[in-house]
């Protein structure tokens, strides 16, 4: 059986490490939602392409064995070799198949989610292939022996001393040099004689089109472009939630992509394949792993619309302090909330709890996933199939008996009221006991409660009227 | 034994969601109303990318010289400036590795975002677009189009093979949230409107 994730002593570490790193990643993943916010206010019809986002999303969603077969016989037609794997043991086989009939040792790939869920590079690596990210961030990951940590920014938890250590013991560079300018120019350099050597290229997709049988792939570097014009050979996983109808749905995704991610107007590159370059061979792989089944949750298939742009990650108060890797999930912040459960729901059974059901996430994803709603959906499911430590199950239904009986609610309240203050310090505050504490101070709970405030009040207006 | 393609697609249907999903009417949204070539320069700009007004292609030249003084190998994908490394001889893309300028007329330009597009037929090799270390993009400054809705309009994906919505030139910010330009792709991108 699987061993449950321990989100709560993950998340600890990483605050507990030392003064540096929570703080820098908070930092840098709420400037990325502040731009974020500021670019959407330049859009005025930002809501309605939300709005028009998650309903394009829904119909494909809903209609999508028509559009899956209609996006292979448009890929097949212009030369692309289609292939299709149930989960991520056929995904594998098939790359492996096609790297071997071709006898290629060495790949080069860019950032895939789907490759990552697959677990495809420690697949590969056991049957003697070489695998290189070209994704800077991946890489950095890939180097550390880490997983990404965050979707778009994968190496967000970092610091700039971190990597520079890092580039010095694995690539040679100068450890005392710092800066990132020549830190990227190291690895930009270090990454070209690899993309040169590579006999095949690798990458996911962001959205393919069932009308033309084209895929899209977005980066900022460059680097999946390199992948697919250099080597003879373009490998793309793209999973079967990503298709969309027509063409000129991209006018409306990709307005909202890199905005919502990054806060820039888009990718430096958006790239779309249709078919195999000059003198180059062109494969790709339909992938399933569990989004078929997913369809299938009344609650939770929504998830499915996911674009992948890390907006609700940015925005997260508990991502944001906890980082990416406590989650240890291929899917982190609250859209790995509601996503890894769907691959084993007792690993991932404390990750519905990580979360304040703040809705923050809800409300700035581009196609309007109700990740907030799912969130607290699993956290019935989680309870129900009894994967709560006793007391949290306790808890989890006394706060549920607590909310539905007014009464009930009032004697906590001044419970509360009462018992709040004199908890001492140290039971707080120590980083054992209650890693969340540290730094934060408890609230000061008001002298009368809302509803005592209002009844002396209001009472006494209406005796006025 | 069913194939796996049809083992997905019954999975599918058995669980698709049911309620009435419609294609949603997309609306014409409002349009900016600054000038377009203005608008084009600006976004290009906040993008890293440069550009110049060029009357002709011995400006151009002498354009390119005074950007690039080290440059040793230029091949251009244009037919209207030379450059000393020719394109159309290249038949492994592996050769276009040490080319230092890469030229390409881009077929429009998208002022919302100050994308240019480059179709497979406009590079002759793909990778002279990514691997050049710096790239200029020839444009008519007539051929622009308002934002991504227009865009689309205008690309012929069940056409070509290839195209890109290129942006300035390569960008990261994976190390510390500082944005480094020229990460793998082209360390500059300017733009000749020509």
């Amino acid at each position: 059986m699987s061993k449950k994730v321990d989100i709560v002593k993950n998340s600890s570490d990483f605050i507990n490490k030392d003064d540096v790193h929570e703080k820098m990643h908070d930092k840098n993943l709420w400037n990325a939602r502040v731009k974020r916010d500021k670019i959407a206010a330049e859009i005025p019809e930002w809501e309605e392409l939300r709005n028009i986002a998650s309903q394009i999303k829904e119909h494909s969603l809903s209609h999508l064995d028509y559009y899956l077969d209609m996006f292979e016989k448009n890929a097949t037609k212009r030369g692309a070799i289609v292939h299709w794997a149930r989960d991520a043991a056929e995904h594998n086989q098939i790359v492996y198949s096609i790297l071997q009939d071709k006898r290629i040792t060495e790949v080069i790939k860019s950032k895939s989610m789907l490759q990552e869920e697959c677990g495809m590079v420690p697949f590969l690596e056991d049957r003697g292939i070489i695998v290189t990210e070209s994704d800077l961030g991946e890489r950095i990951q890939q180097l550390d022996h880490q997983a990404p940590a965050h979707i778009v920014m994968p190496a967000i938890e970092k610091t700039t001393e971190d990597i520079a250590a890092l580039f010095a013991r694995t690539i040679g560079t100068d450890p005392n040099d710092t800066d990132p300018h020549s830190l990227t120019e190291a690895m930009r350099n270090n990454a070209r004689e690899r993309f040169l050597r590579a006999g095949a290229g690798m990458t996911g997709a962001n959205f393919a089109i069932a009308e033309t049988g084209s895929f899209v792939v977005c980066t900022n570097e460059g680097n999946a472009d390199i992948g697919a014009s250099l080597p003879p050979l373009h490998i793309a996983s793209i999973g079967i939630e990503k298709i969309l109808p027509k063409v000129e749905d991209l006018g409306i995704f990709i307005r909202l992509l890199s905005r919502s991610a990054l806060g820039t107007v888009a990718t430096q590159y958006t790239s779309h394949f249709s078919g195999p370059r000059k003198g180059g061979e062109l494969h790709i792989i339909l992938t399933d792993n569990g989004r078929s089944k997913r369809l299938g949750m009344k609650d939770f298939w929504h998830s499915l619309k996911c674009i992948r742009c890390g907006a609700c990650m940015n925005t997260c108060p508990v991502y944001r302090r906890s980082g990416g890797l406590a989650y240890q999930a291929t899917y982190s912040g609250p859209i790995g909330i509601i996503l890894d459960p769907t691959f084993d729901a007792r690993r991932y059974s404390e990750l519905p709890f990580h979360s304040t059901l703040c809705g923050s996430c809800s409300e700035v994803c581009p196609v309007k996933i109700d990740i907030a709603d799912q969130i607290y959906k699993w956290r019935e499911i989680m309870a129900e199939k009894k994967y709560l430590p006793i007391e949290r199950r306790l808890a989890f239904s006394a706060a549920g008996k607590v909310f539905a009986h007014p009464p009930l609610f009032r004697t906590a309240e001044i419970m509360a009221e009462k018992v709040l203050p004199v908890i001492p310090d140290f039971v707080m505050y120590n980083k054992m006991i209650n890693p969340w504490g540290r730094s934060r101070t408890m609230p000061v709970f008001a002298k009368e409660t809302f509803r005592e405030w209002y009844l002396k009040n209001r009472k006494k207006e209406e005796t006025n009227e | 034994m069913s194939s796996t393609k049809e083992y997905i697609l019954a999975s599918i249907k058995k669980n698709t969601p049911t309620g009435k999903h419609p294609y949603p009417a997309i609306p014409a949204f409002p349009k900016s109303n600054k000038p377009i070539l203005e608008e084009f320069k600006e976004n290009l700009e906040a993008a890293a990318g440069l550009w110049y007004e060029i009357d002709n292609p011995s400006e151009a030249e002498t354009r390119i010289k005074q950007l690039h003084p080290e440059a040793k190998v230029i091949c251009s994908a244009t037919s209207e400036i030379e450059g000393n490394k020719d394109i159309n001889k290249i038949t492994d893309p592996h050769d276009t590795a040490d080319v230092d300028v890469g030229i390409i007329r881009a077929s429009f330009g998208v002022s919302e975002t100050g994308m240019v597009w480059i179709r497979e037929q406009d590079l002759v090799v793909n990778a002279l677009g990514f691997l050049s270390q710096h790239l200029i993009i020839l444009l008519k400054p007539e051929e622009l189009v308002r934002d991504m809705y227009e865009a689309y309009t205008r690309v012929e994906l069940e056409k070509d093979n290839y195209g890109c919505f290129m942006l300035g030139p390569s960008a990261t910010a994976d190390i510390g949230a500082v944005m480094v330009r020229g990460a793998q792709g082209a360390r500059s991108l300017t733009v000749f409107f020509m």
